[in-house]
């Protein structure tokens, strides 16, 4: 397993190495003087000269990417100018809130789709596969952002069952010291129940908000893998020894049918980090998706970069845990690796 | 010469062969049998309608401001209501369906070029080209395609332009992919091989027995990428990325009116909303309905 860890890792460098050259391309060879975008729409041409010699824009292209990188390994994504904060601090800070809400959407997308896509192929051509049909493409075409207005103007205008789409808590609630970020966790930890109910309170809308959207293709792939596994050999072997279908399709039948759905993660990894981005910013909600929205609108380019980069590295990552978690279900794979 | 032509006649039944008779009566038996694609072209048909003629038929001059009727809810004059300067949104959505439209179409039609071309030219010769444009492909997806995007339009700035520019870049891993695996399939191909034994250069292969022919499986790969590029583009603009706010557009219409939806006026992002999904919806149904048309066998 550690060999199949080790391999896994050596096959995400270049990947990693392509990451740091397109951030770096992004800023320094596209047209545009990168010095003015660093200074700030305010900045005098006497600053932007300080700036650019500070950048080390001054210095050959080779050069200029060796000291890129140097300050990469640092931590150093430079400064914000709407924050005053170093870069890697402002994302530290924000990232927990942007990662609960993804996996909490993620999750949530799951609990639904892999039931509803195991039924749907059990029960082909039944009202289930119907309903299935409909999500699958009726899912794709929502745009996140709309969905999740929606969502507030029924939730919050019309029954008012949720609160106002600002942020992650009450504004007078008090937070819970931090230990992993995750509201929800540190909240318990603290004991604090009234803050832990009302922290979920203002999860729930857009945690379904994600939910909604990428339940669609998991939905589909799983109903698709699971009719394709219902009709192998093995599972006629299964039914013919007599297994109960219960176990037929929850042992046999599903563990093979996740592993497609399991590929297919990576892809929904991708869609979800983007929509992060714009459920954050119909919920107020004060992730690195929000904190790039607002860099983009003042045309702070450092943020924006960092940004980039951190959810890049991340999906790289999201990328290899998949490919582990692939050689966990499928243990052919393990002894290839 | 002579010889090639001797075998042109035989090559060109074969190209033809899986559009040939009945490419009508093969659309009006997909049409009738599911009644969904029908739907989804009829929508289509409303679509480009509307970005013909949208700002011809519009009531209303979309950008013109009237204090006095701002954020009136759905009338008969104002169908879909006002916004918070009085502008008429019925107008304004019916006016920004050239915009979107545009900025799908020439981002897909761009993508389709360049990544086809790449992809073609990848899967054809192999070697090092393969090797540059799978590394290129790999690099993309390597990011989160909406953040990549977000990423482009910062550092090429803030304009439509750099719209289509990102949605196709992010949209290049896709074409490239599908052109390269097409395109080294038919390599070898027996048409192939005699149009090069007539002594045609390898370019000329490429362009005339290759691209032809995986052009089908192309155009269904544009289809189903449409309603992708007009949401990622939307997306983009509701995020005040490359559509400056009094034009007309559904992403940012969307944005401007998210703020009032917490007050209940909800027809100000309501409508360019659903706009924008039923032209995704539509484009999503269409595409399948063109993949079932060309490519049955893909069929889910």
């Amino acid at each position: 397993m550690l060999r199949l860890i080790g391999a896994r890792l050596l096959t995400t460098i270049p990947s990693i190495i392509g990451v740091i050259i397109v951030t770096f391309l992004l800023t320094r060879v596209l047209p545009g003087d990168t010095a003015a975008y660093f200074a700030g729409p305010t900045a005098s041409p006497k600053a932007i000269a300080e700036i650019r010699s500070k950048l080390g824009l001054d210095q050959p292209l080779p050069q200029q990417f060796a000291s890129y990188v140097a300050a990469l390994v640092k931590g150093d994504l430079g400064q914000s100018l709407t924050t005053g904060q170093p870069v890697t601090r402002d994302i530290a800070a924000r990232l927990p809130a942007s990662a609960e809400l993804t996996l909490c959407g993620l999750l949530l997308a799951m609990s639904v789709a892999l039931p509803l896509g195991v039924l749907a192929a059990v029960r082909q051509g039944s009202w289930i596969d119907h309903l299935c049909r409909i999500i699958a493409t009726a899912g794709v075409s929502l745009p996140v952002f709309f969905t999740g207005l929606l969502l507030v103007f029924v939730f919050y205008f019309i029954l008012g069952w949720s609160p106002a789409p600002l942020g992650r808590l009450d504004v007078f609630l008090s937070e819970p010291p931090r230990v992993t970020g995750f509201l929800l966790i540190d909240t318990l930890l603290a004991g604090d129940f009234p803050a832990f109910r009302a922290a979920i309170a203002q999860l729930i809308l857009p945690a379904v908000t994600l939910g909604i959207f990428s339940l669609a293709p998991i939905t589909r792939m799983t109903r698709a893998s699971m009719l394709a596994v219902l009709g192998a050999d093995f599972v006629r072997t299964a039914r013919a020894s007599g297994l109960s279908s219960g176990k037929v399709i929850g042992v046999y039948a599903f563990r093979n049918a996740m592993l497609p759905v399991v590929t297919t993660l990576g892809m929904v990894f991708s869609f979800l980090l983007g929509a992060n981005v714009l459920v954050e910013k119909v919920f107020a909600w004060p992730g690195i998706g929000s904190y790039a929205v607002e860099a983009l609108i003042a045309s702070d380019y450092a943020p924006i970069q960092g940004f980039v980069l951190t959810m890049a590295v991340m999906y790289v990552m999201l990328n290899l845990l998949i490919d582990l978690l692939y050689g966990f279900i499928d243990p052919r794979v393990r002894l290839e690796g | 010469m002579s010889e090639s032509s001797g075998v042109q006649p035989a090559l060109r039944v074969r190209q033809q062969a899986p559009s040939s008779p009945g490419l009508w009566t093969h659309g009006v038996h997909i049409i009738a049998e599911n009644p969904v694609t029908g739907l989804a072209f009829g929508l289509f048909t409303l679509i480009v309608f509307a970005a013909l003629f949208g700002p011809m038929i519009a009531p209303f001059d979309p950008l013109a401001s009237n204090t006095a009727e701002a954020l009136k809810g759905p009338t008969r004059v104002h169908w879909f209501g006002t916004d918070q300067l009085g502008r008429d949104i019925f107008s304004r959505v019916l006016v920004a369906t050239r915009l979107d439209f545009t900025i799908a179409i020439a981002s897909v039609a761009l993508v389709f070029f360049l990544g086809g071309l790449a992809g073609v030219t990848a899967g054809y010769f192999g070697g090092w080209v393969d090797k540059l444009v799978g590394r290129i492909a790999d690099t993309i997806m390597a990011f989160p395609l909406f953040v990549l995007a977000m990423g482009i339009v910062a550092a090429l700035g803030n304009s439509v332009t750099n719209i289509i520019i990102a949605t196709a870049i992010i949209n290049f891993p896709l074409y490239a992919r599908v052109a390269r695996a097409e395109a080294n399939v038919r390599r070898e191909a027996g048409f192939v091989q005699a149009a090069r034994l007539a002594g045609n250069s390898e370019w000329r292969l490429l362009l005339t027995q290759i691209v032809p022919n995986i052009m089908p499986i192309m155009a269904v790969q544009m289809s189903l990428t449409m309603g992708y590029a007009i949401l990622n583009a939307a997306g983009l603009s509701f995020i005040g990325l490359g559509v400056r706010p009094p034009t007309p557009e559904w992403g940012i219409m969307v944005a401007e009116g998210a703020s009032f939806i917490v007050s209940g006026e909800w027809w100000i992002a309501f409508f360019p909303g659903l706009a924008l999904m039923i032209a995704v919806f539509c484009f999503n149904l269409l595409g399948d309905g063109v993949r079932d048309l060309i490519d049955p066998q893909r069929r889910t």
